[in-house]
């Protein structure tokens, strides 16, 4: 890694915990946000040349903070502060402000940073534009790209939420232990978001793939400031185990390859153990939760040497507590394969026909409804089925998978074993 | 002379390298420690998990008890490790408090999974 490769990561690590201590300092997102900025130059400027700090994290915030009060104080005519070049390397200043910055005011700083964003005006894309830009600090032409929409349409959506946000007010007093739990539960939702708006990418070289990557490290973040949640260690468990499959779920062509058809040897085993450790941990809380239940559900696939090897009587135990803690059609569909695996495919689909009403407009209603017709050999409807799933489907990738299951449906049908 | 060598380093940096850059990172460490190896001059060696994987045994006033993450509130120094291979968390945290218990002063026990794990061979 080059120097300079190395600084923009220290920068770009440093900045929810940094900008996060400038909001609170100066209870002003732009006057954060250009404080911040202005640090990272200064970084750039000296940091190769002096070395990096110790804290680089202390660093950004205590010449950030001088530089954003310079700012402040010039435009109000008042004499400016001494030049950062001065002090940045006084190293009693850092060490000071690094001891008062303990993780207890991190932790509120950033789960506020995260929280703003998580606006219950904005619509979800805007909320993870918004987190992208102002937490993990992409650029917006990088999350325009990822949100296949042009630069200056995504840069009016992200100062109009901003915008709105700002008129929202920023919750700066210290949030009680009811309302910090309830911000970490928001919040997580929305680093789950991300996280999905990076993994439904076919192609891991796709902007929004890198989209995955940031909201593990948001969820590793937020693991660290909260180290004994035990929802937080389920979510980033999950993200771990869903992410460990990256090189397995897709064909050289860009098709989809169903978990159980995957080359497990590709699965990648640090994320597994590292994954497994986490929930290991998040269990022995005994406050099960959604996201540990749908990592414990991943994890009895991460398990399995091989598909056949799939502990189906667990998955369907744990799908049968995620339906109780998070009563949802999705969870009952998904576990209506689980019902297909054990109790073949009628009672499947017996189970899955009473969601129709609620699941009509969903692609995988429609995917696992005509694949369950179709073992039940009921060709017609499966082909109904199908045809509705594609016309739902969200990419090239999915309506393709589903367009081979109609050919390799027709192929059988045109050989019937009737026929001597 | 037997040296450890620990590694201290910023986790948050650490953790967000890309697939990339953690490719050519242990890459060149690899280049670095391979001909100890061959000479016969490298013991085990590991990669640790990050501290949020970490789960901490500490010395209490009747039993000793677990707590989440690592032993980072003081500036205690790390003397000394252990390697175990164990099927669960529980049993890495039976085995630790065996070890407080019987150990006389305050220590904690932080149990860390390894990424990787090279048990390696000095020769004698």
């Amino acid at each position: 890694m080059t120097d300079i490769a190395w600084i923009d990561l220290a920068l770009a690590s440093a900045r929810p915990k940094a900008l996060g201590a400038l909001l609170r300092y100066f209870r002003n997102l732009d006057t954060a946000e250009e404080a911040f900025q202005e640090a990272c130059l200064r970084a750039i400027r000296t940091w190769p040349e002096k070395g990096p700090p110790r804290d680089p994290t202390a660093w950004l915030i205590f010449v950030g903070r001088n530089s954003g009060i310079d700012a402040v104080r010039k435009r109000a005519k008042i004499q400016a502060l001494p030049d950062e070049d001065q002090i940045s390397d006084r190293e009693d200043a850092e060490s000071d402000i690094a001891d008062r910055l303990d993780d207890s005011h991190y932790r509120d700083d950033i789960l506020r940073l995260l929280f703003i964003c998580c606006h219950p005006d904005l619509p979800a894309t805007q909320q993870i534009a918004l987190a992208l830009r102002i937490v993990s600090g992409l650029s917006v032409s990088q999350i325009a790209r990822a949100f296949l929409v042009s630069e200056t349409a995504m840069e009016q959506r992200i100062t109009r939420a901003k915008a709105r946000v700002t008129k929202a007010g920023v919750p700066f007093e210290t949030p009680s232990p009811q309302e910090r739990a309830e911000r970490l539960t928001i919040v997580s939702t929305m680093i789950y978001l991300i996280f999905n708006e990076g993994y439904s990418q076919a192609d891991p070289k796709q902007e929004a793939a890198a989209f995955s990557d940031e909201a593990i490290r948001l969820a590793r973040l937020m693991l660290h400031i909260f180290p004994a949640e035990p929802e937080l260690m389920g979510l980033l468990s999950l993200m771990l185990l869903q992410i460990s499959r990256r090189q397995a779920r897709f064909s050289a062509e860009g098709e989809i390859v169903l978990l159980e058809d995957q080359d497990r040897s590709l699965w990648n085993q640090p994320f597994i153990n590292e994954a497994l450790a986490l929930l290991d941990k998040a269990l022995r809380h005994r406050r099960p939760g959604p996201y540990q239940l749908q990592a414990a559900i991943a994890a009895v696939h991460s398990r399995a040497k091989r598909a056949e090897d799939t502990d189906w009587v667990e998955i369907d135990l744990l799908y049968r507590a995620l339906e109780r803690v998070q009563p949802s059609p999705v969870v009952t569909l998904n576990r209506a394969v689980v019902v297909s695996k054990l109790n073949g495919p009628q009672e499947a689909l017996d189970l899955i026909e009473q969601l129709d009403e609620k699941l009509d407009g969903y692609f995988y209603y429609h995917g696992l409804r005509g694949n369950l017709l179709k073992q039940l050999g009921r060709i017609a409807p499966a082909r109904v089925a199908f045809d509705r799933a594609i016309a739902l489907a969200h990419s090239a990738a999915e309506a393709a998978h589903i367009r081979r299951q109609i050919d390799k449906m027709q192929e059988e049908a045109a050989q019937p074993a009737a026929k001597p | 002379m037997l040296y450890a060598i620990l590694c201290y380093a910023n986790e948050e940096t650490v953790f967000a390298w890309t697939e990339e850059e953690e490719a050519a990172v242990m890459g060149n460490l690899h280049a670095v420690i391979e001909p100890l190896a061959a000479a016969g001059k490298l013991g085990p060696t590991g990669r640790l998990m990050p501290t949020t994987a970490a789960t901490t045994v500490r010395k209490g006033r009747d039993e000793a008890f677990v707590v989440d993450g690592p032993f980072a509130e003081t500036k205690e120094a790390l003397l000394g490790f252990y390697t175990v291979d164990f099927e669960t968390l529980d049993e890495a945290i039976a085995f630790s408090k065996q070890l407080s218990a019987v150990n006389p002063g305050s220590t904690s026990y932080e149990i860390r999974p390894f990424y990787t794990f090279r048990p390696g061979e000095i020769a004698s």
